[in-house]
């Protein structure tokens, strides 16, 4: 018995459909949300930790900062500026009141014990450095993420080729080397037989092609740091599925290797991709530190380590805000896309 | 009437089977062991020998500045000539195995003693104990970590046991999530609910009950998390807020002698000091991940 619709029942499947899709969007907003509630009680609690950073410091740290001979007043006129008379609630909403308008307060380094004030607010200094930091990171993004998707694809695809097992012991080799070895290696070349900057001291003024040739060698080393992972990442993460059943059944219906892995296991695939490739843009602004300091490149990593070589203690305060504001965004986004790639959250039976 | 068939069913059923010994087995997996694993066995094995026994190993003292700064490699007596104030770099590089592995190693193993008993106890006792343990878990892992520890030593200064501390209290979370993850799916089975009948205290179940059936991946975690914080430390103390002078330790020996990389087109060897030690790191931490991936799929059964 076959069934048939007549022209007037087709609006209502429509209607049906309609309302269909609109029980999914509404089902990963929902999700979404929980997702972005969570994120915003978690930067809380960071900020929080964050700030106790500072209640950790010896009693007289006031003496520390400002030399032997301040006088007492002196001393006390710092501490009623840092808010020390108050209690530590107060002085944490104050913080982040002030942290929430870009005010993060000003250097301990410029102080000295007879009262003269030559610190600057830590936002002036921090601000051209992110900008710098986040040049470095966008530039080395665009080469490194499309690489180690092609990487991961294709040796997912050739898996237990020669092709395969060469990329998976370059790439587990590379991962395990610090980046300062790394670097080195690359400078060594570089002065043997490059030519490159072996320098990255990027100035505000430079013409932008000038900034990337600068910044070619330490690129070059947060690229060949987070290829391997995110590379390894994308071909476990495809291999992964290729043993479930609907992959097989895919095989079986005779379709090509290349459409199988792209068309069929790809999608299902984008979460853990998305997850590993936030971590690691995440990695390009937090974890560069090391890479900074080894090419002397005028980022927040090298700011923050002479902070904390200084004890610094506001300085070290709003670089790591602003770290762990973009580990935790970049997570979040990642797991929102996670949400919005899953088929399954798509397309609910 | 002779009887030529001596097979008995009987004796079949009554013979048993004994199990290889321990050491059997291990000669039997370490025969399959792949190149790499053997690579870093080796490796692996040696740096423990130079760490032991770095007293007797290296020909001059850690901090004897007797010497001139800066002679060239092959000098008599040293061979990978000295530092910018007459520190043997040989003899620093037998140092500094012990001392920057000895201090990884008390991390890492400070580390999975806290990560490793929160993350069992979060799993038996679950409710309320797994649900702090773990959101507090959650907002420490918010902070990267490298960024973490260099806040904390700003705050608490850069010193040997402030250093072990720091690192193992945030290297903690990691191991609390893997040994919470695997031993949840073992804290359900039939025997823990038996033990638990019986009387026996939080203790006795963690130990007997569900270690050693969750002893695979955290063996493999624990060389994974080895090399995570040997490259912290040895990046930390690159950064210089690591071990202080005059221990000799890899990642500062690297910063000290980074800036002899500038003349490496005029004096090839001396531009190659400072990769000795940074090399040195990377060799032991290649070693480790070589073994633990070889240990990884081993135990994970996967045959392809």
């Amino acid at each position: 018995m076959s069934q048939t619709w007549s022209a007037g029942q087709l609006p209502t499947i429509k209607a049906w459909q309609a309302g269909a899709r609109g029980e999914i969007v509404n089902l990963i907003l929902q999700t979404i949300l929980k997702r972005l509630a969570l994120g915003v009680v978690t930067l809380f609690f960071v900020s929080l930790v964050i700030f106790s950073a500072i209640q950790f410091l010896p009693g007289d740290f006031g003496e520390a900062v400002l030399g032997q001979a301040a006088t007492e007043e002196t001393v006390a006129a710092f501490r009623r500026e840092l808010g020390l008379d108050q209690p530590a609630w107060q002085r944490y909403l104050d913080w982040v009141g002030a942290v929430a308008t870009g005010d993060f307060g000003t250097s301990f380094s410029g102080r000295a014990s007879s009262g003269v004030d030559r610190s600057r607010p830590v936002m002036e200094m921090i601000a051209p450095r992110l900008e710098n930091t986040l040049f470095l990171a966008s530039i080395t993004a665009m080469v490194a993420v499309p690489l180690a998707l092609f990487l991961g694809i294709t040796a997912a695809l050739w898996r237990n080729s020669i092709y395969d097992r060469v990329v998976n012991a370059m790439t587990l080799t590379s991962i395990s080397f610090p980046e300062f070895f790394v670097a080195y290696i690359l400078i060594l070349f570089s002065a043997l037989w490059w030519g490159l900057p072996t320098l990255a001291n990027i100035t505000d003024g430079m013409p932008f092609w000038e900034k990337v040739h600068k910044s070619l060698l330490p690129s070059l080393t947060l690229t060949l740091v987070i290829v391997a992972h995110m590379m390894r990442m994308t071909r476990a993460a495809i291999i992964n599925l290729l043993a479930s059943p609907y992959i097989e059944m895919a095989r079986l219906k005779g379709q090509s290797r290349i459409r199988v892995i792209l068309r069929h296991a790809l999608p299902n695939a984008w979460a853990p991709i998305a997850t590993v490739i936030a971590f690691n843009l995440a990695y390009l602004v937090v974890g560069v530190v090391v890479v900074e300091v080894v090419f002397v490149y005028p980022g927040v990593g090298q700011l923050m380590v002479d902070a904390v070589a200084s004890r610094d203690i506001p300085v070290v305060q709003g670089c790591a805000l602003i770290f762990a504001a973009t580990y935790i965004l970049l997570n979040l986004t990642a797991d929102i896309i996670g949400i919005v790639t899953n088929p399954r959250l798509l397309h609910p039976k | 009437m002779t009887d030529t068939n001596t097979y008995s069913a009987a004796s079949e059923v009554a013979s048993t089977i004994t199990r290889r010994t321990r050491w059997e087995r291990m000669k039997i997996a370490l025969k399959k062991a792949p190149l790499t694993a053997w690579f870093g066995m080796i490796v692996i094995a040696f740096y423990l020998f130079v760490a032991v026994f770095a007293q007797w190993l290296a020909p001059h003292g850690e901090a004897d500045n007797s010497f001139a700064a800066y002679l060239p490699w092959g000098e008599p007596g040293h061979v990978f000539g000295t530092d910018q104030i007459g520190r043997d770099v040989f003899s620093r590089l037998i140092y500094g195995a012990q001392n920057t592995i000895g201090i990884a190693l008390a991390t890492t193993l400070l580390s999975f003693m806290i990560g490793g008993t929160l993350g069992l106890a979060a799993s038996i006792r679950g409710g309320w104990t797994d649900q702090i343990l773990s959101r507090i878990v959650d907002i420490l892992m918010a902070i990267p970590s490298l960024i973490f520890a260099l806040m904390l030593l700003s705050v608490f200064g850069s010193t040997a046991g402030s250093l072990i501390i720091i690192i193992a209290l945030l290297d903690s979370t990691r191991v609390f999530r893997i040994t919470r993850s695997v031993a949840v799916n073992v804290v359900v089975m039939d025997y823990v609910e038996a033990a638990r009948l019986r009387g026996e205290g939080l203790g006795w179940v963690m130990r007997r009950e569900i270690l050693p059936n969750i002893m695979p991946p955290l063996v493999a975690e624990f060389g994974l998390r080895f090399s995570f914080v040997f490259l912290t430390i040895a990046s930390l103390s690159f950064l210089g807020v690591g071990l202080q002078p005059p221990t000799a330790d890899w990642g500062s020996m690297v910063r000290e002698s980074a800036s002899l990389m500038q003349f490496v087109q005029y004096d090839l060897k001396s531009g190659l000091t400072p990769l000795l030690p940074a090399g040195a790191i990377a060799l032991i931490t290649v070693a480790v991940n070589y073994v633990v991936d070889w240990f990884l799929h081993m135990t994970s059964g996967l045959k392809d």
